[in-house]
């Protein structure tokens, strides 16, 4: 039985440990009052990150390929959630099950989004799916944009003109308001639904990995014209990879939407798709662990630098820069490399 | 080469070869006409073959010959301008790679083409990908049938790579074994989409001759044991000559001799592709 437990398990449970132990520290924080009004603001937006990092590390690292659209997807699940919600607030009054209802509806909508690009542009080599969805990204931006969405005692309204053209009765209400984005959201989100969506995109994810499918998916990553010698259909894994990643960012972007009164569809531009991407390289390409930790960081670093008011983007910048230089040097790496060993060496004495 | 029978060769109905031992069953494949071109440049012109279901057969030619593409042609990395590929009685005219592997085809890279970051035990589990198999979701949810057959996979594994003695290194990178057990891998992993066709694409080149001899043995070793068909391409003329029951020559695309290899050995057409035809009247003259 010893032997089933292998590296890659260990690994997963790693990672799940230093979730819940981050949660504790954080909640016991806030509990006795020690954590600033900023950064306790900051917890939901953080999980929802580290929730986007994880998905962007299914395509970027797993599956080898450049996805710069990410919070494309993010916004199809923020928007579909927040109206989600909304249009249940009258028939489901209990707000975990709403907010769960939320999230899987914005789970399955970003799900969707991502096979209909997926389909077209997963069949395409190279670059040409890190172009695409960028330029996915943007058009999703760009139609949120120009969308007014409305709901009244007969459903659902939906207009690209105005919001009068919504026609709501009296008593009905605006949702989506165009430029202005969703409006009036029922801040819902609380900090342990995201550790628990946490934990559901880290159980997929590592479990989908470690798997026959995600064999395939790496296996194709290394070497695509072998994995289709050895009979595996290309498309049809990249595609897993990519619709599950949409679908977890999805959830990312609906968890992050309910934790504020309104959100517009600018906030999930380009920078924001970027800003995901750092997470994962600066975490290293494929390493799960590492896309936590960069997102916990780099999203709570620039407000843990507000007292350094102007010069803060300037100290990120460097900061990034250093860890940089730091994970990829071979020294360093040796070094880390020793301490963990001196640890590996004592629990193998231990267990003799 | 001294102690190896020589396999009579028998005529089919295609204008092919095969061994005497293998005429009651059809050939395993029919290659008819088989030609490519690549806009002005005609890489295969006619090219025809049969194996038979037992035969190691082999493919020599001087560079640029096209016996590469002819495996390429086979698997349908490029899909041929003319010509057909019967595999088994099946046309393979619309199959794309992937239904080729599944038909019966399985290969190895002149170029090591490994899943380098993968391990060598998931190496040959992603050759048993399609043998056994559940769904993703099983995967993520951990149900009894992802123990299961993760755990049948494993067995399936070590066993095909206990052929060449590879169990020790199941939990290496595949990109960090040496180049000889990299080349082995690749048979390994071919081996375990359960073939009917071995194709080998110099499974020799970069080993020294002791390592030589032992892929030798162990070729006839895959080729008596799981009862396939194997066709290979080499430079080594000792592996070619001692394993091969049937040999076909390529030069410029076209067949220009075939036969047994003692046949081959003294085919003036041979002689004169890989010598050159003054050597050949040199060598007449000495004889």
């Amino acid at each position: 039985m010893k032997k089933m437990i292998n590296k890659s398990t260990v690994t997963s449970f790693i990672n799940y440990g230093i979730v819940i132990a981050l949660f504790a520290v954080f909640q016991t924080l806030s509990a006795t009052g020690n954590l600033s009004r900023q950064l306790t603001g900051l917890l939901i937006p953080i999980c929802a990150y580290v929730i986007m990092a994880l998905a962007l590390n299914l395509v970027v690292g797993i599956s080898g390929e450049l996805s710069l659209g990410h919070a494309g997807f993010m916004s199809v699940g923020a928007f579909s959630g927040v109206i989600t919600a909304a249009a249940l607030q009258n028939s489901v009054t209990n707000d975990v099950a709403r907010f769960v209802i939320a999230v899987v509806v914005a789970a399955l909508i970003a799900a969707i989004a991502g096979l209909i690009i997926g389909i077209p542009v997963l069949r395409l080599r190279g670059d040409y799916l890190a172009i695409v969805t960028l330029a996915f990204g943007e058009i999703i931006k760009n139609v949120l944009t120009c969308l007014y969405i409305g709901v009244d005692s007969k459903g659902l309204h939906i207009s690209a003109v105005s919001e009068e053209a919504l026609g709501l009765e009296a008593t009905g209400k605006a949702i989506v308001k165009g430029p202005m984005g969703a409006v009036g959201i029922m801040k819902i989100s609380t900090f342990i639904s995201g550790i628990i969506l946490v934990l559901i995109a880290l159980f997929v994810i590592q479990n989908l990995i470690n798997s026959r499918t995600g064999r395939a998916i790496k296996a194709i990553r290394d070497n695509r014209i072998a994995a289709e010698a050895c009979g595996l259909n290309v498309v049809k894994y990249k595609l897993i990879a990519f619709v599950t990643s949409a679908a977890i960012a999805g959830s990312a972007g609906a968890l992050y939407a309910m934790n504020y009164s309104s959100i517009t569809p600018k906030k999930f531009d380009f920078n924001t798709s970027i800003l995901v991407l750092v997470f994962v390289v600066l975490g290293g390409i494929g390493n799960l662990t590492g896309s936590i930790i960069a997102a916990i960081v780099l999203v709570a670093l620039p407000e843990l630098l507000r007292e350094f008011s102007d010069y803060r983007m300037l100290v990120y910048a460097v900061v990034l820069i250093l860890v940089m230089i730091i994970s990829n040097n071979q020294k360093t790496r040796a070094f880390i490399g020793k301490i963990f060993g001196v640890f590996k060496k004592k629990k193998e004495g231990e267990d003799n | 080469m001294a102690n190896k029978e020589e396999v009579k060769l028998v005529s089919v109905p295609s204008p092919n070869l095969i061994p005497e031992r293998d005429v009651n069953s059809s050939p395993i494949l029919e290659v008819s006409h088989l030609g490519i071109d690549f806009g002005g440049l005609t890489a295969v012109e006619d090219f025809n073959m049969a194996i038979g279901r037992t035969e190691i057969g082999g493919l020599i030619g001087p560079n640029g010959a096209g016996k590469t593409t002819i495996f390429n042609l086979l698997t349908k990395v490029y899909q041929p301008t003319r010509g057909t590929i019967m595999l088994d009685g099946l046309d393979t005219a619309n199959m794309n790679t992937i239904q080729v592997n599944k038909a019966g085809i399985a290969r190895t890279f002149q170029n090591i083409r490994l899943f380098d970051k993968l391990t060598v035990e998931e190496n040959v589990k992603i050759g048993l990908h399609n043998q056994m198999g559940y769904s993703a979701a099983t995967g993520v949810f951990r149900l009894p049938k992802y123990w299961k057959t993760e755990k049948a996979m494993h067995e399936k594994a070590l066993e095909l790579l206990s052929i060449f003695n590879m169990q020790d290194m199941a939990n290496f990178a595949a990109g960090s074994l040496p180049y000889g057990a990299q080349r082995r891998l690749e048979i390994v992993r071919a081996l375990a989409t359960n073939p009917k066709l071995l194709l080998l694409d110099e499974p020799a080149a970069g080993m020294n001759p002791s390592e030589t001899a032992e892929l030798m043995e162990n070729i006839r070793k895959i080729r008596d044991e799981f009862k396939i068909a194997i066709l290979l391409i080499e430079h080594d003329m000792n592996l070619v000559m001692g394993i091969c029951e049937a040999i076909a020559v390529l030069n410029f695309g076209k067949v220009i001799a075939k036969g047994t290899p003692t046949q081959i050995q003294n085919n003036p057409a041979v002689i004169e592709a890989y010598l050159g035809k003054q050597a050949q009247e040199e060598l007449k003259k000495e004889v």
